[in-house]
């Protein structure tokens, strides 16, 4: 248990200086490889509480792919650093705002776990129970089963945005000559090659 | 507490005698990949260092070791050491979670096989971060290049892995080769064959969508774009020298072992004999496992030197059209069969 707490507070610490090096640090690429620090000791504390199967998701999607796609574009970016500073100020009560209600909110939450027995109650209530299964397997007989319609459309809404996203990027240019694989496969000699033959000194017309 | 010291002290035992074991045999497979390679253009490949130059990759070692190091004067000098770090270190944490026979396995975890996707994920890390802290072209190019095509192939490689999944039930690596124990070749009453046990036979697009999805990932030739030499020079490697230039080959080979070793434990069987009959069994599954994934490298390294570069929008071609909706149909044909015919794993 006590080697349990020693890694709680290695990540919890790594977490919470790396999320604020995230708005801390001068170059924005290095602000995004700190985000990925960030989301890779989350995906430790999911560990640590015995959620692996969230642990390693977060790992494929978050830091796997989307972290990739960000730092892909902010490297990218062409950012003047002193223009970037200088909007701080004035942003920062709407942030802070933002962070205070979050804070009170996670203290709601926090609050009524320990406060009412019954809100525990009814949260345990919707979970199956995970005697003997592991955690991919209660993750999957919830979500496909209470929750399927809930993921379906989440699934929807996902389908929804990539068309959406590739109607808004997609052009086709006229004229423009593709490449057609089939086309190109079923080329024979006979079809591909006229042999002529070539008079000294004439050439071909 | 003495319990934990001693748990914790055959951990560390067991991990070094895998990095070591891990070593050895990665310095005989560069050696093995280079002969090969010259094998087949005909020419004798490295033979001066040792008999037969068996201590070529030793050589190679001390060489770099002595290098100097050379960080250009723009690179963004902490995230350019950091790149090689990356690279070297996801690629060895992937192999804490295989087993190489029974019960010889680091860390058993039960969400082995998603550990080892998320891992292999992450590679591209390395190569981005060395792209884009080199501060040139070239390695910023190979750099790019790579972000796409790493990402473009694990999707097909998750749905492969979502299909071995369905067969298998369990994400755990030794439980899907333990699965493997019986399968088609007891259903056609031939149960010494085992090795028409194993999932490459009924899943046998699947093997071939993710054998090459694997030489991507891995960035092998003929996916290997990052570092393109007739077009990048060395791609993101351009400004490596020294250790750190040593550090992302070892990463790289360390990934193709363990690539190869996957395809072993999903498609090949692991550790389990090929045919049920005596002098096949007496061999203990470690050399099974070895042997396999000798023979799946071997694969790698023809596929190296018999197959000329693919061209970049025709690799984006072959990972978006061809093998995404390919490895997509098969999920839906696989998981549907197993429902129609009430052959799911742990289905009730």
């Amino acid at each position: 248990m006590a080697v349990a707490g020693i890694f709680f507070y290695l990540f919890s610490a790594i977490t919470v200086a790396a999320a604020f090096m995230v708005i801390a640090a001068r170059n924005p690429v290095h602000s995004v490889l700190f985000l990925i620090l960030a989301f890779f000791n989350s995906a430790g504390l999911f560990v640590l509480m015995g959620a692996e199967f969230l642990a390693m998701i977060l790992v494929v999607v978050y830091v796997g792919a989307v972290a990739v796609l960000f730092l892909f574009v902010v490297m990218m970016l062409d950012i003047d650093f002193a223009e970037l500073r200088q909007g701080m100020l004035q942003y920062l009560p709407v942030g802070g705002v933002i962070g205070v209600i979050l804070l009170i909110e996670l203290i709601f939450v926090v609050g009524s776990w320990a406060l009412s027995p019954e809100a525990v109650a009814t949260i345990a209530d919707k979970a199956p129970s995970v005697g003997g299964i592991t955690n991919t397997e209660a993750i999957g007989q919830i979500l496909y089963t209470k929750y399927v319609y809930l993921f379906q459309a989440a699934g929807i809404v996902l389908l929804i945005a990539m068309v959406g996203a590739i109607v808004l990027t997609l052009h086709h240019k006229e004229g423009v000559r593709r490449q057609s694989i089939p086309r190109q496969v079923a080329r024979t000699p006979a079809t591909a090659i006229e042999v002529r033959e070539v008079k000294s000194g004439e050439g071909l017309s | 507490m003495y319990e934990a010291a001693i748990t914790v002290a055959i951990i560390v035992a067991q991990s070094v005698a895998l990095l070591v074991s891990l070593l050895v045999v990665i310095a005989y497979l560069l050696l093995a990949d280079r002969k090969i390679w010259a094998a087949v253009q005909m020419r004798r490949g490295p033979n001066v260092v040792g008999p037969w130059g068996l201590f070529q990759s030793f050589a190679d070692l001390l060489k770099f070791v002595l290098k100097e190091v050379v960080i250009p004067d723009g690179a963004n000098k902490g995230v350019f050491l950091l790149a090689p770090l990356v690279t070297c270190v996801l690629a060895l944490a992937g192999w804490a979670v295989i087993p190489v026979a029974e019960n010889w396995v680091i860390a058993d975890i039960n969400v082995g096989i998603l550990y080892l996707f998320a891992i292999s994920s992450l590679g591209v890390y390395g190569v981005i971060m060395g792209g884009w802290a080199s501060n040139s072209k070239y390695p910023f190019l190979g750099a790019l290049r790579s972000a796409a095509q790493m990402v473009s192939y694990e999707v097909s490689i998750g749905f492969v892995i979502i299909t071995v999944l369905l067969c298998a039930g369990t994400l755990n690596l030794s439980g899907i080769v333990m699965t493997q124990k019986s399968g088609l070749a007891d259903m056609m009453g031939l149960p010494w064959l085992t090795f028409l046990n194993w999932y490459w036979l009924p899943l046998f697009p699947m093997f071939v969508v993710f054998f090459v999805s694997a030489l991507a990932e891995t960035n092998r030739p003929p996916f290997d774009l990052p570092e393109a030499e007739s077009e990048l020079v060395a791609g993101f490697m351009v400004e490596y020298s020294s250790t750190p230039y040593l550090m992302f080959m070892l990463g790289e080979y360390v990934s193709i072992t363990a690539m190869c070793a996957m395809t072993v434990i999903l498609f090949m069987g692991g550790w389990l004999p090929p045919l049920d009959i005596a002098p096949f069994t007496w061999v203990p599954g470690i050399f099974w496992f070895l042997g396999k994934l000798c023979f799946v490298f071997f694969m790698f390294a023809m596929v190296k030197a018999m197959v000329p570069r693919y061209r970049y929008d025709q690799l984006m071609r072959l990972g978006w059209k061809v093998f995404l909706p390919i490895s997509l149909f098969y999920v839906a044909a696989v998981a549907g069969f197993l429902v129609a015919f009430d052959l799911a794993p742990g289905g009730s």
